[in-house]
């Protein structure tokens, strides 16, 4: 037969409270088998909470060659940092 | 190193003048310390060259678990065995890591593999020596491991991104490692007058074989100056054993051991050890198949993934099964 | 320690703890047998994991094997200084490896018997005993989880996965009654609020078996002959070689630290 075990993207959450983060990737025949495996593989050493898997076909990208208008415009709005404003000392933290 | 003798497919480096747009632009990214991330535009060299480079350090992981796996049933205690196994284990893993960041280059693992076993991919030539006796576990932490860390830490920096990030998880994973190794060597070669002889003869067999292991002088390789700018190579080979050299002759020292080198000898112009070459012939001997252990080595990979072809077909068949099943309840 | 448990033979005891340490020390070796040559890296990763976590509850199993005992024996003593016929593991876990199915069928007809034992001992009359039990459960129920998963994936995947999970079940089937055997030590231990008679084991064991092999699609074979012996140190002749390599260093330089 012949079939390779398809590519899963695998996410794990360190510790309560955080982000999922991607860790690497692993072959599995499916998604239950996918999160065994990467129990196994990625959190030998204690680390991980929670995993997530994605099948690798599954994941869409944004292209390469469209990081200028994808990123670049919001370069712009320096507005939305909060160190764009000035605010007297006298006011306090804020 | 664990890709030794990867040859760069291109014709030497070009200035930035000679090469297309692209390629200049691929090029400066490179030496503002950009990653370039799969999918984005890279010179076919470039990809080539990742893909035989990352190859050859996954099989050399995989195929660095059978020396040591050996000694997983003999380890002469409860905590050595369980260390040994963790550590072999280990190994297992990078090479998953390897492999899925080559995967990222339009490669499946499955290719790599059957290149690994039909010869046309080589592994590190280090895993064709044998481990004869328990201080050569010992022997292959210390100075395998430790030699491989040389190559392993620079990389870390490479300029492709998933195999920076395999490095940078492997570097971590691996700290251990070496510490093992040299941990059983201190046991060795401060226990009995018989531990000790193990150790000597464990140095004696693997000092050589250690630096062969970053591969013949590349100073004047146009392959390797290329690998170089792309920043797949970090350090040339000389570098990095010389390096290895100068790190180890006081480890050796503490152990009250003899670096098998009558010419080894303190440069002090240099600010480093001269040692004798390991015998080049033989490496090339090893690489072309006729090592101590290239039958048994190759032998046993293949027989694994030929016996195990059942199981994952069986697994494969049953997860498409399941889904047909849930697809047609829908 | 309860005042039950202090009226057991340590001698006795200590055979019933070997029981417990001598089953996964065997079986972490076999495992530890397939790392570099397992199917697939994910599962040569797996199969570590369990090995390791069977060697780990080894050394707590006859680490209190030799504190009962009472005769400065440690661990390490116990696993590479005695001989086969003080070994007290079941035979199911040495048999060889045999291909990867036979190595799957095993664990998984022994996760399901181990994790019922540990259910029972997390309420043992003795502290460190229940300590021990409740620290091995959390990984014995992944074990069991895993293996029982892949029976079921390989007896429900191809035709030649199918059958080879069928052989294995056949060929191992008569070494799974031993676990049930309860004997003078067994009755003793139970006696003292120790450990649970194993027979009464069996019912919740052949339950999860019988579910799994279900699920599998496999046969289940009918009640047939028993080989038994290993809990009394009459073993099968795989032992022997087991410990031939498993002990060569400490017999060749006897006192050596390591």
């Amino acid at each position: 037969m012949k079939k390779e075990w398809p590519l899963w993207e695998v996410f794990i959450r360190g510790q309560h409270g955080l982000n999922h983060r991607h860790v690497g990737s692993l072959h599995a025949p499916d998604a239950e088998m996918a999160i065994k495996n990467a129990r196994d593989v990625y959190t030998r050493r204690n680390e991980g909470v929670s995993i997530w898997v994605v099948e690798a076909n599954n994941i869409t990208a944004s292209s390469p060659s469209d990081k200028g208008p994808l990123f670049e415009p919001s370069n712009s709005k320096v507005y939305r940092h909060p160190t764009f404003f000035d605010i007297p000392e006298e006011v306090g933290h804020m | 190193m664990y890709a030794q003798m990867v040859t760069s497919t291109g014709k030497g480096v070009q200035s930035l003048e000679d090469m297309s747009p692209e390629e200049r632009a691929f090029q400066e990214r490179i030496n503002r310390g950009e990653k370039i991330e799969p999918k984005e535009w890279m010179p076919d060299g470039y990809r080539k060259n990742l893909i035989r480079q990352i190859g050859q350090h996954a099989h050399s992981e995989i195929v660095g678990q059978l020396p040591e796996g050996n000694w997983i049933t003999r380890a002469p205690t409860l905590e050595r065995k369980a260390i040994l196994l963790a550590k072999v284990q280990d190994e297992a893993g990078h090479g998953l890591y390897l492999y899925c960041a080559a995967e990222t280059l339009g490669v499946s693992r499955d290719e790599l593999l059957d290149k690994l076993h039909s010869g046309d991919m080589k592994y590190s030539s280090i895993f064709n020596y044998p481990t004869l006796n328990w201080a050569d576990i010992g022997a292959v932490g210390w100075l395998v491991d430790g030699a491989a860390i040389m190559n392993q830490v620079p990389l870390q920096r490479t300029s492709y991104g998933p195999y920076s990030r395999a490095m940078i998880r492997i570097c971590k994973e691996e700290s251990f490692h070496q510490r093992q190794g040299y941990d059983i060597m201190m046991k060795m070669a401060f226990g009995t007058e018989a531990q000790k002889e193990m150790a000597q003869d464990a140095l004696n067999r693997f000092w050589y074989p250690s630096l062969m292991m970053f591969g013949p002088s590349d100073k004047d390789s146009v392959h390797s100056a290329q690998s170089m700018a792309w920043k797949i190579k970090i350090n040339t080979n000389d570098e990095l054993r010389q390096k290895f050299v100068d790190q180890t002759v006081p480890q050796a020292k503490y152990l009250g051991l003899t670096i098998p080198d009558e010419n080894l000898k303190w440069n002090e112009e240099k600010g480093g050890y001269d040692f004798s070459e390991p015998d080049w012939t033989e490496f090339f001997e090893v690489i072309k198949g006729n090592g101590p252990c290239n039958k048994e080595r190759l032998g046993a990979r293949v027989k694994a993934w030929d016996d195990g072809a059942w199981f994952r077909d069986g697994l494969m068949a049953h997860a498409e099964k399941q889904s047909a099943a849930k697809l047609a309840a829908e | 320690m309860t005042a039950a448990s202090t009226t057991l033979d340590p001698a006795v005891y200590a055979d019933w703890l070997m029981r417990l340490g001598d089953n996964t020390l065997i079986l972490g070796h076999r495992l530890s047998e397939w790392c570099g040559h397992s199917p697939v890296l994910e599962e040569d990763i797996a199969m570590a994991n369990t090995a390791l976590d069977l060697i780990g509850q080894t050394q707590l199993w006859l680490g209190l094997a030799g504190e009962v005992e009472g005769k400065g024996r440690t661990a390490d003593n116990l696993a590479y200084l005695r001989d086969a016929s003080r070994f007290r593991n079941v035979l199911l876990l040495e048999r060889p490896n045999g291909d990867f199915g036979q190595t799957l069928m095993r664990q998984f007809l022994f996760d399901a018997f181990h994790l019922e034992l540990l259910k029972s001992l997390q309420t043992s009359g003795d502290p460190r005993v229940a300590e021990i039990a409740g620290k091995a459960i959390k990984e014995v129920a992944y074990h069991l989880e895993r293996s029982a998963d892949l029976v079921i994936r390989l007896g429900d995947g191809t035709e030649e996965s199918h059958s080879r999970m069928q052989t294995a079940l056949d060929d191992l089937w008569p070494y799974v009654g031993e676990f049930f055997v309860s004997d003078d030590i067994d009755k003793a231990v139970a006696d003292a609020g120790i450990g649970p008679d194993p027979a009464d084991l069996k019912a919740a064991w052949r339950q999860t078996v019988d579910e799994v092999l279900r699920a599998a699609t496999l046969n289940v074979p009918g009640e047939g002959y028993v080989h038994k012996g290993g809990k009394r140190g009459i073993h099968t002749e795989h032992l022997g070689f087991i410990l031939a390599e498993m002990q060569f260093l400490q017999r060749a330089y006897p006192g050596a630290t390591w």
